[in-house]
Formats: structure tokens, sequence, C-alpha cells
């Protein structure tokens, strides 16, 4: 019997097939999904924000920004048996979840854009293509990502799911 | 930025904070209860300090549908402040409004256009009440309107607090009515805009 595991915001998790991953809600956030094809090990982290190094302070959670935390899924990925050079992407989310008419809130409407742009920049770094992707607009999604076959499952409010 | 906590914004100015979220729901609820014509009661507000994961679960899990209304805060005091309800509460407050115009539909334009500017003028009250509570000035945005889940809406405001931790503080009024309307306003102020209002209630925050 497989397993889904459940992913929270700002959280990473690995599974092997023919576990899956999924998490809930994404607005702004981005999930991305990683496999290895080969040995079907798979992982999904669920980004808050674009650059760990903007920031200053404490901060211990490293799963919340995009370079950072997809840096440890790569990491925990390989300790689990994966190798970088096989590994694939899909990616989900940065939604623009409210159109405030002009100014004032603008800062709020950029997140999700900047988050996915963050995001490939990181996995270009990291040589990992892009195989698919449904980001931006300006719907919640739920995602779950199975490493057996790396279909990406999509779901939203009021709109059919969705395979990438 | 100034070096603050949320964990600094400790229980001792929860009351403060709590009967914040007391007078402005309560001033949002008479305009409510205007607008419908009839009686909305309120939940004793909560100040809650939640971790990012649990801020899903807050109203009955991530994948809830939830209508909701967003106004972005500027002037003295800086942050959010949103008003939600539940799929089925907002299809019953846009009815009563408009009169039965949304019967069995789902939202168009014009009930999500309802649906905005319901909440444009109960936040409008609440923050009214906040404003003259504390002698700040309050300028809210143009309000911004969605339907989707729970989880989704709610990262919106966590991604802010995101910048400084892992938790966000919020001050939470849930209403209702006879029938089925359910719902809550939920003020989110910046970390800085706290320390503003303990401040300006007499109440100052010792670091």
């Amino acid at each position: 019997m497989s397993e889904i595991l459940k992913v929270g915001i700002a959280d990473l998790k690995t599974c092997v097939s023919p576990n899956g991953v999924m998490t809930l809600g994404l607005g702004s956030c981005v999930g991305i999904a990683i496999r290895d094809p080969m040995t079907k090990i798979g992982g999904l982290v669920h980004i808050m924000l674009p650059d760990s190094k903007a920031i200053t302070g404490g901060q211990h959670n490293i799963a919340k920004f995009a370079d950072s935390g997809i840096d440890e899924l790569v990491r925990q990925m390989e300790r689990l048996g994966a190798r970088r050079v096989r590994m694939v992407a899909k990616i989900a989310g940065g939604a623009n979840m409210f159109n405030f008419q002009g100014g004032g809130a603008n800062a709020v409407g950029k997140v999700g854009e900047r988050n996915v742009e963050a995001v490939k920049a990181k996995l270009r770094q990291l040589n990992i293509p892009i195989q698919a992707a449904d980001t931006g607009l300006n719907y919640g999604r739920t995602v779950i990502f199975y490493p057996e076959t790396g279909a990406y499952h999509i779901r939203a409010v009021g709109k059919p799911e969705k395979v990438i | 930025m100034k070096d603050i906590n949320l964990d600094q914004v400790s229980e001792n100015y929860y009351d403060v904070l709590k009967e914040i979220g007391n007078i402005g729901a309560g001033n949002a609820m008479t305009a409510l209860s205007q607008m419908l014509q009839c009686k909305v009661d309120m939940k004793v507000p909560q100040v809650r300090l939640l971790e990012f994961s649990e801020v899903g679960e807050l109203m009955g899990g991530e994948e809830q549908i939830m209508a909701a209304v967003l106004l972005a805060v500027e002037g003295d005091i800086t942050g959010y402040m949103m008003f939600m309800v539940e799929e089925d509460s907002a299809r019953h407050l846009i009815n009563k409004i408009t009169g039965g115009m949304l019967e069995g539909m789902e939202f168009d334009e014009m009930g999500l256009s309802a649906m905005q500017e319901v909440g444009n003028i109960i936040t409008g009250a609440y923050l009214n009440s906040l404003s003259s509570m504390t002698n700040l000035t309050v300028f809210p945005s143009p309000p911004a309107v969605t339907i989707d889940m729970a989880g989704a809406i709610l990262s919106v405001p966590a991604i802010q607090f995101g910048i400084y931790g892992d938790k966000i503080l919020l001050i939470q009024s849930q209403f209702y009515d006879e029938i089925q309307l359910d719902g809550y306003f939920i003020l989110i102020p910046d970390l800085e805009s706290y320390e503003k209002i303990l401040g300006a209630l007499g109440v100052p925050m010792i670091m």
C-alpha cells in the first residue's frame, strides 16, 4: 500500500516510489517536485520566499526559501541514493492571490512571481531541468507528486484536476 | 527594521490586543447587522501566535473554500486586515444583500463585487474604531477579493511574516447569526505596529 506524505508550508519531504508527496493550498508559495527517474526517489519542498540571503537575523527554517530549500531537498535525496545529474523538476504555485487596484499593496502581488523566478534560477544553477510548470495566475493549488511516474497532479477550486 | 521578536509580544499584552479585536469587530458587527437588518453575534476574540504549519488549520483545513476580502493597511499602523467567510456563508451574505440574486449559482462578477463592497464597509468600521481608540492613522487600501482555499489565502499574510520569522501573530474575531453566517475578521499588524498600538494604549512594550 502506498502512502502520501504531507508537506506543510515552509517544509520539505522526500519519498521513494510507490509513495508520494503532497502539499495543500499553495498560494503565492511554490511547490517544487524533484525526482530521479532511475531510482524513483522523489521529494517536494513548499517554499514561501525567494532568497534566504536577503534576510537577516536568526533564520532556522531553510525550507522556507527557494535557494536553501531546493539545496536541502537535493541533498536529502542524494543521501537516499538519488543522483543529481539525473534529477528533473516540476513546479507549481506562485499565484497572485489578490489583485489590488493601484499602489499600496504591490509587494504582495509580486511575491508569487518573484518566488517562481528564484526557483527557476536555483534549478538552473543546479542543472536540474524543469520538465513542466503550472505557475502564476490568481488561484490556489493543491499538488500531489508521484516519483514512480513523475506525474504531478494539480487541484484548484472550480477547475478539473490537471496532471503535468 | 528594529530588532523585535514576536515572542516578546508576550501573553501580558494579549488582553489588550483582545480588547482591540472586541471593539473593532463589535463595530464591524454593528455595520454588518445594519446592512443585513438582522442580529449578528460574535465570539470572544482570540489573539494567536501560530506556527506557519498551524495557519492552514485555523479555519477548517487548508482546502476549506473561503471567500476573502483583503486590505493592506498603511499609515501609523501597517499590516493587513482580512474578512473571511465560508463559501456557503458568502453565498448567504450576498443573497441577503442583493435580494436573492445568487440563489444556487456560482459566484459571478456581480456576486464578487457585492462581497468586496461588504468587506470594504465592515472592515472600514473595524479600522475606524482601531484608529480612534489609538489615535493613530490607519489608511486602508482598496479591497481585493477572492474565493479560494483557506491555505492559499492565508499564505499571503504568512509570507509577509516569513520575512521576520516562522510565526504569525493575529487577532481573530469570529461572528455568526442564527441561520448560517460564519466568518472571521483577522487583523494582522506588522511587528512594528504592535509596539505602536500597545504604546498608544498606554501599555508600552518592554524589550
